[in-house]
C-alpha cells in the first residue's frame, strides 16, 4: 500500500439539465486526509462520483498519480482507487468474508484462486473494522452500522493508494466512527471523505473542502476554514467554534435559533 | 511511504488508540493458512458437487429405464456401458430394448440433463446481472421472444441459416425481448424488482399472442397442432442428430460463465461498487446478455419454453453453498440437470399413456415458489426497513 496523489482540475458535472458540480479543483497530496464538507445537495457525492469513475465530467480532468482517470481500464483504476459508496447492494446469500472478498477481485486475473494472501489481506482488513467476528454471517442479515463497516473492510482490502468514501460515518456509532476514522488516519494511503459531521471532519482530516451548491467556498487547515463566519454563511446556521483543549481541534457548536440571540451573553436561557 | 503528520498542531495519539496498528497490510490477522478463507461453505460445496454427479448418474439410468416399455435399470446399465465400450461381454438384451434405450431415450435424458443445466445457470447469471431475485428467461418474457422467433421461421418456412434457421431467429428474438424488457424497466439508472417482472411479463403476454396469432393464421393443419405443443415445452422426439447444438450452447454458456464468475459477484455489490472494483459494468452486461440469449435461444428451440427452472434452482442452489458464484454456477448446472430429468420423468409417467408436456409440470412446480420467493424477499427488506 502506497500513497497516489489526486489532482481535480476544473471539474464540472451535469445530469440534464441541472448543474451539480462547477468547475471544482481539488488537490489532495500523498498521504493526506481530505475531508469534504457541505450541506445536502451541495454536489460531495456528485463531486466523489466524478472521482471514483462513475459519473464522466463535462469539463475538467481527475487525476490520479499524474494519469486521467477517465481515461484509465476500469480495472487498473480500480487497483489504485477504492472507493466506500452509498449504495444499497443485495447480497444474494453472500457472507461477509465473501463481500470483503471482492476487493481482491481487480488483483486478479481470470481464472486465478483466492491465495493464502488473499485470506491474510481480508481477515486483516474485517478486524481494521472490528468486523472479525462477523466473517461468515449472511451479509444481508447484517445491520447498517455492520454493513457499512463490513464495505470498508472490503475497500481496505483493495489495498489502494488512494481511498474516497462518501459518509462512511453514516450508521456507525460513536465508537465505530472514531474507530474507522481513526483507522483511515493510519493508513498510509491517501484519503478523500465526505463527512456530514464537522468535528469529526476537523479533528481527523488534515485539510478541508467546503462545498456550497456544487463549488468550492472555502479550502484549508480545518482551524483555518471553520470559522462562524463561514458556516453562518454556508449553513445558515450560527455557531461557536473553540479550539477543544484536550484534542486540539476546532470544535464546533451549532446554535438553535433560539440560543443564537444571546450567544456571547453567556448560557442560553433556561441552562 | 510517507508517515502522516497530524492534523493539527496538538499532538495526537488516536481517540482510539488504533494508531499504527490493525492495517490489512500489517499482518495482524494471525495465519488463517489457505484453506481457512473459504469458511464451512467451502467444504460443503464439495460433497454437494459430488452427491449431484452420482444423481446425475442415477436419474439418467432411471430416465432411460421408465417408459411404456420397462427396461430393468441394471440392463439399462448394461446396454449404455457396453454402447460406450466399457463392457465387453456378449448381450444379454433384445435389440428392440438397444434401440429404445440408445436412440429413443438416451438423446431425450440427455437433452433434458443439457437443458436443465443451461437454464439453471442462465438464470442464475440473470439475476446477478439484473441484481433480482426473480429473474429468469421465461419470467422476463425472454423464452416467449425465442419461442416467436422459432415460430416465424416455421411459418414463414425461413431457412436463411439452413438447419440452424430455427436456433438462429430463437436466438434473436431472445436478445431482442432481452433488451427490450431491460430498457423498458430501466427508469433513471434505476430498476426495481417489480417494475422488471412486470415488464417481463408484458412483454411475454404480448409475444407469446403473437406467437399464438401466426400458427392460426399459418393454416398448416396438423402442423401447427405440433408447434402448439411444442410452444408448452417438451422434450420428446429429439433424435442424436439435432442434439449437439444445444449440447454445444450450453457447453460454451457454461464454460465463459465459470470464467466471469468473480464479475457476477461484483454486480451483486451494485453497479457504482462493482465498478469501482474494476468491472466495466456496461460492456460486461452486454456481453453476457448476448450469451444468455444465445443459450437460450438455442435450447428453446430444442425443447420449446420450459419455465421457472433458471428460478428455482439457483435459489435452491444457494441454500446449500452459498451466493458465490465460483461454487453457485457449477452446482446449479448439475442440480438444474437432475431436475429437469426428473421432470420429464414424471412428464411421461403420471398421465401415461398420455404425455404432459414438462414445461406445464415445471410451471406447476415453479409457480407457488415464485409466490414464496416474492414473499420471503418482502418480509427480509420490511425487516430491514429497506425498501
Amino acid at each position: 500500500m502506497t500513497a497516489a496523489e489526486l489532482v481535480v482540475e476544473g471539474v464540472t458535472l451535469t445530469a440534464g439539465a441541472r448543474r451539480l458540480v462547477r468547475d471544482v479543483s481539488l488537490t489532495a497530496r500523498p498521504g493526506e486526509v481530505i475531508g469534504l464538507v457541505g450541506p445536502n445537495g451541495s454536489g460531495k457525492s456528485s463531486l466523489l462520483r466524478a472521482v471514483y469513475r462513475v459519473l464522466r465530467p463535462d469539463a475538467g480532468r481527475v487525476r490520479v498519480d499524474g494519469a486521467d482517470a477517465w481515461a484509465l481500464p476500469v480495472r487498473r483504476l480500480a487497483r489504485t482507487l477504492a472507493a466506500v459508496v452509498q449504495e444499497p447492494g443485495a447480497g444474494f446469500d453472500l457472507s461477509v468474508r465473501e463481500v470483503v472478498a471482492m476487493g481482491r477481485t481487480p488483483h486478479k486475473r481470470l481464472l486465478d484462486g483466492d491465495t493464502a494472501e488473499d485470506a491474510r489481506l481480508i481477515e486483516g482488513a474485517l478486524e481494521a473494522v472490528d468486523a472479525a467476528a462477523l466473517a461468515d454471517r449472511p451479509f444481508d442479515r447484517l445491520s447498517g452500522g455492520e454493513r457499512q463497516r463490513v464495505l470498508i473492510a472490503r475497500a481496505l482490502a483493495q489495498q489502494p493508494s488512494l481511498l474516497v468514501l462518501d459518509e462512511p460515518t453514516n450508521h456507525l456509532d460513536v465508537r465505530h466512527r472514531l474507530e474507522v476514522l481513526g483507522h483511515l488516519r493510519s493508513l498510509p494511503a491517501t484519503v478523500l471523505v465526505a463527512l456530514h459531521d464537522l468535528n469529526l471532519a476537523a479533528y481527523y482530516c488534515d485539510r478541508l473542502y467546503v462545498l456550497r451548491d456544487g463549488a468550492v467556498t472555502a479550502s484549508g487547515p480545518p482551524a483555518e476554514v471553520l470559522t462562524p463566519a463561514l458556516l453562518a454563511d454556508v449553513y445558515g446556521v450560527a455557531a461557536e467554534v473553540a479550539v477543544h483543549p484536550r484534542t486540539g481541534a476546532p470544535q464546533v457548536t451549532f446554535l438553535p435559533p433560539e440560543a443564537a440571540g444571546t450567544a456571547g451573553a453567556g448560557p442560553a436561557p433556561g441552562a | 511511504m510517507t508517515a502522516k503528520a497530524p492534523a493539527s498542531a496538538a499532538a495526537r495519539s488516536g481517540p482510539s488508540g488504533a494508531g499504527p496498528a490493525g492495517g490489512p497490510d500489517r499482518g495482524t490477522g494471525g495465519e488463517p493458512g489457505g484453506g481457512a478463507g473459504r469458511g464451512p461453505r467451502g467444504a460443503r460445496f464439495a460433497v454437494v458437487l459430488v452427491a449431484l454427479g452420482a444423481a446425475l448418474v442415477l436419474s439418467a439410468v432411471a430416465g432411460m429405464a421408465v417408459g411404456s416399455v420397462r427396461v430393468p435399470p441394471g440392463e439399462v446399465w448394461g446396454i449404455v456401458t457396453h454402447a460406450l465400450g466399457l463392457d465387453r461381454s456378449e448381450p444379454s438384451w433384445s435389440r428392440a430394448r438397444e434401440t429404445i434405450v440408445l436412440d429413443v431415450r438416451a438423446p431425450r435424458v440427455l437433452l433434458g440433463a443439457v437443458t436443465g443445466a443451461g437454464l439453471a445457470v442462465v438464470g442464475a447469471a440473470m439475476q446477478a446481472l439484473v441484481r433480482n431475485p426473480l429473474a429468469e428467461p421465461y419470467l422476463l418474457g425472454v423464452s416467449s421472444g425465442a419461442s416467436l422467433g422459432a415460430v416465424t421461421v416455421i411459418v414463414f418456412g425461413v431457412s436463411l441459416f439452413g438447419p440452424l434457421s430455427l436456433s438462429a431467429a430463437a436466438f434473436a428474438g431472445a436478445l431482442l425481448t432481452l433488451l427490450l424488457v431491460y430498457t423498458t424497466a430501466r427508469t433513471g439508472g434505476r430498476i426495481t424488482p417489480v417494475r422488471l417482472v412486470l415488464a417481463g411479463v408484458a412483454c411475454g403476454a404480448v409475444l407469446t399472442a403473437v406467437t399464438h396469432l401466426l400458427l392460426l393464421a399459418g393454416d398448416r393443419g396438423n402442423q401447427a397442432r405440433a408447434v402448439l405443443a411444442w410452444t408448452l415445452g417438451g422434450l420428446g422426439g429429439v433424435r442424436w442428430g439435432t442434439l449437439w447444438l444445444p449440447g454445444a450452447a450450453v457447453l460454451l454458456g457454461v464454460g465463459v460463465l465459470l470464467t466471469r464468475a468473480r464479475s457476477l459477484n461484483l454486480l451483486l455489490a451494485g453497479e457504482e461498487s462493482a465498478t469501482t472494483l474494476g468491472l466495466d459494468v456496461g460492456r460486461f452486461r452486454a456481453r453476457m446478455f448476448v450469451l444468455l440469449s444465445l443459450v437460450t435461444g438455442v435450447l428453446v428451440a430444442a425443447a420449446g419454453p420450459i419455465g421457472f427452472v433458471g428460478l428455482i434452482l439457483p435459489h435452491v442452489v444457494r441454500l446449500f453453498v452459498g451466493g458465490d458464484h465460483r461454487r453457485v454456477l457449477p452446482t446449479a448446472a448439475l442440480a438444474g440437470a437432475v431436475f429437469l430429468v426428473w421432470a420429464d420423468i414424471a412428464a411421461r409417467t403420471v398421465a401415461a399413456p398420455m404425455e404432459i408436456p414438462v414445461g406445464v409440470l415445471t410451471a406447476l412446480c415453479g409457480g407457488p415458489f415464485f409466490l414464496w420467493l416474492m414473499r420471503r424477499d418482502a418480509g427480509r427488506a420490511a425487516g430491514r426497513g429497506v425498501a
